[in-house]
């Protein structure tokens, strides 16, 4: 049995508030009026770009502001150039008061995706019988506690932030954008809110279900099998629904944010990115647990087997992620590309650095047979895998909402504060709910003895 | 031909001869090579055989793979005949780069994955038409075979082997080789 320690508690409980005191202090200074964007600008321009929180080069200013973020100059029609220059300011000007809304979503969104892409790979195990892993379960179950809490935020974040974050729930917007008017039926807000709820009932009940079904299990008798059976059958049910939901999902809460492109493979490359993520923080709290001298019938072949997964779901990620871009890039058509463009022209730090964090780094430590069963290459590996996908969400939201007004300053690293928070007292608080072993499991002899 | 004596020990089940590796190996005994008739899990390690470094062979030859297929796409598309193909005459290697990406990746594969059979067919000394040198065909079926050099007493080492559950113990002059 796990006990959550105070010291745990107070940690978890001071990261959530020093993140949302963070937040909320970016979040008032945010609310810039548009002569003081103005003169900004004109410092920026006189000065040539260094300004305090926004550290990205603004040379590149007005240009690449129309061909890049499409959502907010549907409407512009740029009479004469004064105007124009308005038009600019008013723009920059939503960007900044777009960015504490994003940098809250994003984190909001990285930490529930963690728990999401536990729980399918927690779906997975029951699924295909899996006997090297029961003796996991009760960490992956503790970390999709917070897939409820988890994912009830993001849409509450998505539905209050409203515009700041999604150009098509401002109906001025949708008033003078044809693309949006058609795409009205599926993109409004209601429906958005409906769906939002279809998925996490459904998550959650699966998890719910499972959940019990598995604690049943422990205390059932020796020959009485029926609670794995019914797990086993609702995990097959459950990873149906899921990779509908979760594909769909990854439209409504991130692609929507640029409403005039699409990816037909983006909930693949979203699924890569919770899965790859979940895996990894399943490994790292079982590393955390092994120390504190608990879970002791994990092995190294346990880890081991953890590692490769981080390995290889790493390089799925870097495939579907290079499918997507090289048919874009190739096929070079401006609505299409003008995705990339934005990324590469205003987030060329975040957009390649992501691809050394996510792929090239844990290729390279990884590969190692064993490697693979030392518990610091792991966590190393682990904990740049989860800041590369950290950023990779924050690429996917943010040039839509701040441009290139981004940085990853107070506002982004207090929202993950908040949540990483969040996330550990909740998945702690779950593990202490119940033995650590689940022992009821018919796989669990295998999964104690497995051996590689 | 120079010969010399082996025991060859006959086993039916890769558990029992599992055990009896691990018994002969505690005595003392060198064993000169395991036949089976598929691969058993973990008799490397109970034999005491070095670990395999063809991972480090495939990793280096992944490298040249890369390598060949970079300098040949380089020699192909840019330097010998630049092509303008999706409107993209950069006549660039780094900027055309995404193009080039599947035949990188697939002349790493290529090059790692056969080299590496070649690598172990060279370190195993085999070659096309060669006489096997399984002792017993019957390795190739449902059989395990123990080879054991003879040095000193022959009747310990067999009074042992019949103690692990060997089926039969044959002693044979083997040539050199």
């Amino acid at each position: 049995m796990y006990t959550l320690s105070n010291r745990l508690k107070i940690f978890s409980v001071t990261l959530v508030l020093l993140g949302a005191l963070g937040w909320f202090y970016s979040y008032s200074a945010s609310h810039v009026s548009l002569d003081e964007v103005k003169t900004m600008l004109a410092e920026e321009a006189s000065s040539g770009g260094g300004h305090g929180e926004v550290a990205d080069t603004h040379a590149v200013a007005e240009e690449s502001h129309e061909a890049t973020t499409n959502s907010h100059d549907a409407e512009a029609t740029h009479a004469d150039a004064a105007e124009g220059h308005d038009e600019h300011a008013e723009h920059v000007m939503h960007q900044i008061h777009n960015r504490p809304y994003s940098a809250l979503y994003v984190a909001a969104f990285f930490f529930m995706m963690i728990a999401l892409g536990a729980l399918a790979f927690y779906a997975i195990q029951y699924a295909s019988q899996a006997g090297w892993s029961p003796v996991l379960f009760r960490v992956m179950e503790a970390i999709t506690y917070y897939l409820l809490p988890g994912a009830l935020i993001v849409l509450a974040i998505a539905l209050w932030a409203g515009p700041h974050i999604f150009i098509w729930m401002d109906p001025e917007v949708v008033a003078h954008d044809e693309l949006l008017q058609n795409k009205s039926d599926w993109l409004n807000t209601t429906w958005f809110t409906i769906r939002g709820l279809i998925f996490i009932g459904g998550w959650s009940a699966y998890r719910y279900f499972s959940r019990k079904f598995s604690l049943a299990q422990d205390n059932a008798d020796i020959n009485d099998n029926r609670n794995f059976k019914k797990n086993f059958r609702i995990s097959a049910a459950f990873l149906v629904f899921y990779i509908y939901t979760e594909s769909i999902m990854s439209w409504d809460w991130i692609m929507s944010v640029d409403p005039h492109w699409f990816s037909t493979l983006f909930g693949w490359y979203v699924f890569a990115s919770m899965f790859v993520s979940g895996i990894t923080v399943i490994a790292l709290i079982t590393i955390y647990l092994k120390s504190k001298g608990l879970l002791e019938f994990v092995n190294d072949s346990h880890m081991h087997d953890l590692a490769k997964f981080m390995f290889a779901i790493s390089i799925f990620w870097t495939y579907l992620w290079f499918s997507q871009f090289m048919l874009i890039w190739y096929a070079n058509i401006p609505e299409e590309v003008t995705y990339f463009v934005t990324r590469i022209e205003d987030y060329k730090l975040p957009f390649f650095g992501m691809l050394i964090m996510n792929f090239v780094f844990p290729f390279l430590v990884l590969m190692n047979s064993d490697y693979k069963r030392i518990p610091w290459f792991i966590v190393m590996a682990g904990i740049v895998i989860l800041m590369g996908h950290y950023v990779d969400v924050f690429n996917m939201i943010m040039p839509a909402t701040v441009g290139d007004r981004w940085a990853i300053g107070l506002p982004e690293l207090s929202a993950v504060a908040l949540f990483s928070g969040l996330f550990i007292l909740i998945v702690f608080y779950s593990l202490s709910k119940a033995p650590l072993l689940a022992k009821g499991n018919p796989f669990i002899k295998e999964s104690e003895h497995f051996h590689y | 031909m120079e010969t010399s004596k082996v025991i060859h020990a006959i086993y039916t089940d890769d558990d029992v001869l599992m055990a009896a590796v691990k018994k002969v190996k505690a005595a003392k005994y060198h064993i000169e090579e395991v036949y089976t008739p598929f691969p058993v899990h973990g008799l490397d390690k109970a034999m005491g055989l070095a670990p395999t470094r063809i991972a480090i062979a495939a990793f280096m030859y992944g490298c040249v793979g890369l390598t060949v297929a970079i300098v040949m796409m380089n020699f192909i598309m840019i330097d010998d005949w630049p092509q303008d193909i999706g409107g993209k005459p950069s006549f660039s290697y780094i900027e055309n780069m995404p193009a080039f990406v599947p035949i990188m990746f697939e002349m790493t594969v290529f090059f790692a994955a056969h080299l590496m059979v070649i690598t172990f067919y060279l370190r195993s000394r085999m070659w096309p038409f060669k006489k096997a040198e399984n002792p017993d065909p019957r390795t190739t079926d449902d059989h395990f075979l123990m080879e054991i050099p003879v040095h000193g007493s022959i009747n310990d080492l067999q009074a042992l082997l019949a103690d692990t559950g060997a089926v039969e113990i044959n002693i044979v002059d083997k040539e050199a080789h």
